[in-house]
């Protein structure tokens, strides 16, 4: 290869790398605006718990169509990473197929593994482009997909139909080339799918053949640069983040809610003054989430983890029974937010205020007050999100800082404190019913 | 053969006279006033003295768990409830519960202990297995014999606790035909009363949740639905009310099913 396309090759590189870097690193950082949450504890179980539902993709086999179409791309994105390694060494050192010499028949089967699984993968995103697009399905075509995140969706499906037809055009004209004894094209073994599609290239000469052997080779590692580049903009960053967001799984039962230990102290040292109470190390500002930064991080990985694929507003009985709660639509509007409290500080600093809010803003007190706290939802997702616990810190804020409630609630509330029941009942008669039943 | 429930000990008599009960009875709110529930809780008592355990309820003393407070956003109201029912029976030296209320169960076993209320809490469908199990209860099946019953599964004893085979395993000592709904276990649908939806007007929508779950139940033709909560047991009776089908579709809690084939209770 000559030198000066190695020079452009470093150079495109290192600066499609540079950038993702930054952006991940900026992703990391609006993470971690969170508040604490410590989930560092029973490391083994967690490993295991990542291999199964990350690695192992336990949950998605619950629909077993999307999933074995979904296994398709992802063992076929896993494994076309071994190529995508030698490309960056060729492109570097301007070697061609650098690890063939080394691994002779191995690297024939290897090659031949990535062009079935490409090939798989192609078929996979035809029917995933057929179920969004032809069939409708309900759960990818609801209004909070409307605008950004379809076209994210079908975006993401084309690139990978050009990745895969990059890559598959790069072998078979190898394998052509191979045929006509081209000059560093060297052996690579009877390529599986190669050796036939090389035959949509009979009869072409070798200088047009290399130059489309070139052009596949640089439109896919372009291509893949380019995805690297956008997949932190886009819902696609499940890829990435399924894997950490299931290490930090919270293991507690689905039923508990998370404690605050700032109003159980207040509320013991209120009823028996001698209490002796834990101090609390780092109080949050306010009783409940009124923005983001008052989640915590894990809530916030949540939302960068989500991939939008709206099984758990699928199962979620309000929105089945047309309110106006989606439990993805929690998790769209957390990243949205986010995303953009980060580029206010990057711009601003971090005492910006935008006078915006996650509550308020992007959520409603209607859709909060929907959700029935069954936990569809969060039995539902494939990587361990939990939209329920977001609307719940969101309903403590609406509650306990904006006093909002429903009148029906103050009066159960009322009956709570008075009567110790949420009927309005004397609590002298609480046994009554023994004489009655 | 329904007799009055005579005997119904409260934890202060027996701690009155320096003993204390093997198990405590959590009636909750809803088993308490709720004219529906009631019959749940009457039909469990009955259950409790057919096998001579030594069981009590705090009676006056049982103040709401703090369930539809917490859940609402309401964690002060909560956090008082529990500071007082933990005070209380930590100075009864309560150790075992037993609730036929899974929003009760749910909030005694998960979030209770991390505010000083340490117990051993058991749901009734699990406890009425464990007796079957130990031999201590014994399901005479001839009147369910042939019934098509589906179980329909509350959110807060599956999906947040993981109880899914227990109140299966004691209804299908009823000898009826146990039918599951297209719908079931991790997959149930909430019949619309939790998360203190219970005490409010559902939010706009097109359907009410509990039709929806009515409709799904009642597409398997049953000649009951057994329930395992009292709030799933009102919003599913509604339903069926709704529907006009309360004559040939029943709505009882696994614990009256077991009343009944006892012949405890009509």
């Amino acid at each position: 290869m000559h030198i000066v396309l190695q020079v452009v090759f470093a150079i495109v590189f290192g600066f499609a790398a540079w950038m993702a870097t930054r952006k991940f690193l900026a992703i990391r950082r609006n993470i971690f605006l969170g508040r604490p949450e410590n989930l560092s504890d029973q490391k083994g179980r967690r490993w295991q718990h990542m291999l199964l539902f990350a690695l192992g993709q336990k949950k998605m086999f619950k629909k077993p169509i999307p999933a074995i179409l979904h296994l398709f791309i992802y063992v076929s994105f896993v494994i076309v990473n071994i190529e995508v390694l030698e490309i960056i060494i060729d492109g570097v050192t301007g070697s061609h197929r650098f690890f063939a010499p080394y691994l002779g028949g191995f690297y024939t089967f290897m090659i031949s593994m990535i062009e079935l699984l490409s090939v798989l993968a192609l078929i996979a995103t035809f029917a995933f482009l057929w179920r969004r697009n032809v069939m409708k399905l309900k759960r990818l075509n609801q209004p909070e997909l409307k605008g950004w995140p379809f076209k994210d969706a079908n975006f993401i499906l084309l690139m990978e139909i050009v990745l895969v037809t990059a890559i598959l055009t790069m072998n078979a004209t190898d394998f052509r080339l191979q045929q006509l004894g081209a000059a560093h094209y060297h052996d690579t073994g009877n390529l599986l799918i190669a050796q036939y599609t090389s035959n949509i290239f009979m009869g072409i000469g070798t200088d047009t053949l290399i130059a489309i052997e070139r052009t596949a080779w640089w439109l896919h590692i372009i291509g893949i640069l380019f995805f690297l580049n956008y997949i932190p903009y886009s819902k696609h960053l499940h890829i990435i983040l399924a894997f950490p967001n299931s290490y930090y799984v919270r293991f507690s039962e689905k039923g508990k809610m998370d404690n605050m230990p700032v109003i159980m102290n207040e509320v013991k040292t209120m009823l028996d003054p001698s209490a002796q109470v834990e101090p609390i190390a780092n109080p949050p500002k306010t009783f409940g989430a009124k923005d983001v930064t008052d989640l915590t991080w894990k809530h916030l990985m949540d939302a960068y983890s989500c991939t939008e694929c709206g099984r758990c507003t699928a199962a979620c009985p309000a929105n089945i029974t047309g309110k106006l709660l989606s439990p993805r639509k929690i998790m769209m509007d957390t990243r949205d937010r986010l995303e953009e409290v980060g580029k206010q500080i990057q711009l601003h600093g971090p005492d910006f205020s935008d006078n915006k809010s996650l509550l308020g803003d992007y959520i409603t007190t209607e859709e909060l007050r929907a959700c029935t706290t069954c936990n569809a939802c969060v039995e539902e997702c494939p990587v361990n999100i939990s939209p329920l616990s977001i609307i719940l810190e969101l309903r403590r804020y609406t509650i306990m800082e904006q006093s909002d409630a429903p009148q029906e609630w103050n009066l159960m509330f009322n009956n709570m404190e008075n009567n110790q029941a949420p009927w309005q009942f004397n609590p002298a008669d609480r046994l009554n019913w023994k004489d009655e039943v | 053969m329904t007799e009055n429930l005579k005997n119904v000990p409260t934890v202060a008599e027996l701690f009155a006279n320096g003993e204390s009960p093997e198990i405590l009875f959590w009636v909750g709110c809803a088993g308490s006033f709720d004219d529906r529930a009631k019959k749940i809780t009457g039909a469990f008592i009955r259950i409790l003295n057919s096998i001579q355990i030594k069981f009590a309820v705090l009676g006056t003393e049982e103040g709401c768990t703090g369930d539809p407070a917490r859940r609402a956003g309401n964690e002060f109201l909560f956090q008082m409830l529990a500071a007082n029912n933990i005070a209380l029976m930590n100075g009864y030296g309560i150790k075992k519960i037993v609730t036929t209320c899974p929003h009760c169960f749910n909030i005694l076993k998960n979030e209770y202990p991390e505010l000083g209320g340490n117990y051993e809490v058991m749901h009734h469908t699990s406890f009425l297995q464990s007796l079957i199990d130990e031999g201590k209860l014994t399901v005479q099946g001839g009147a369910f014999k042939g019934k098509r019953i589906t179980f329909h599964d509350s959110c807060y004893l599956g999906r947040a606790n993981q109880i899914y085979e227990a109140p299966r395993n004691v209804l299908a000592k009823l000898d009826g035909a146990l039918t599951e709904m297209k719908s079931c276990k991790s997959k149930g649908l909430c019949c619309g009363a939790g998360g203190a939806q219970m005490w409010k007007e559902a939010e706009h929508g097109q359907k009410e949740i509990n039709i929806e779950r009515t409709e799904q139940a009642l597409e398997v033709k049953p000649d009951i639905i057994a329930s395992a909560c009292p709030f799933c047991n009102t919003m599913m009776t509604d339903g069926v009310k709704i529907k006009n089908k309360e004559d040939e579709v029943k709505v009882f809690d696994v614990a009256e099913l077991i009343a009944m084939a006892n012949q405890l209770m009509a």
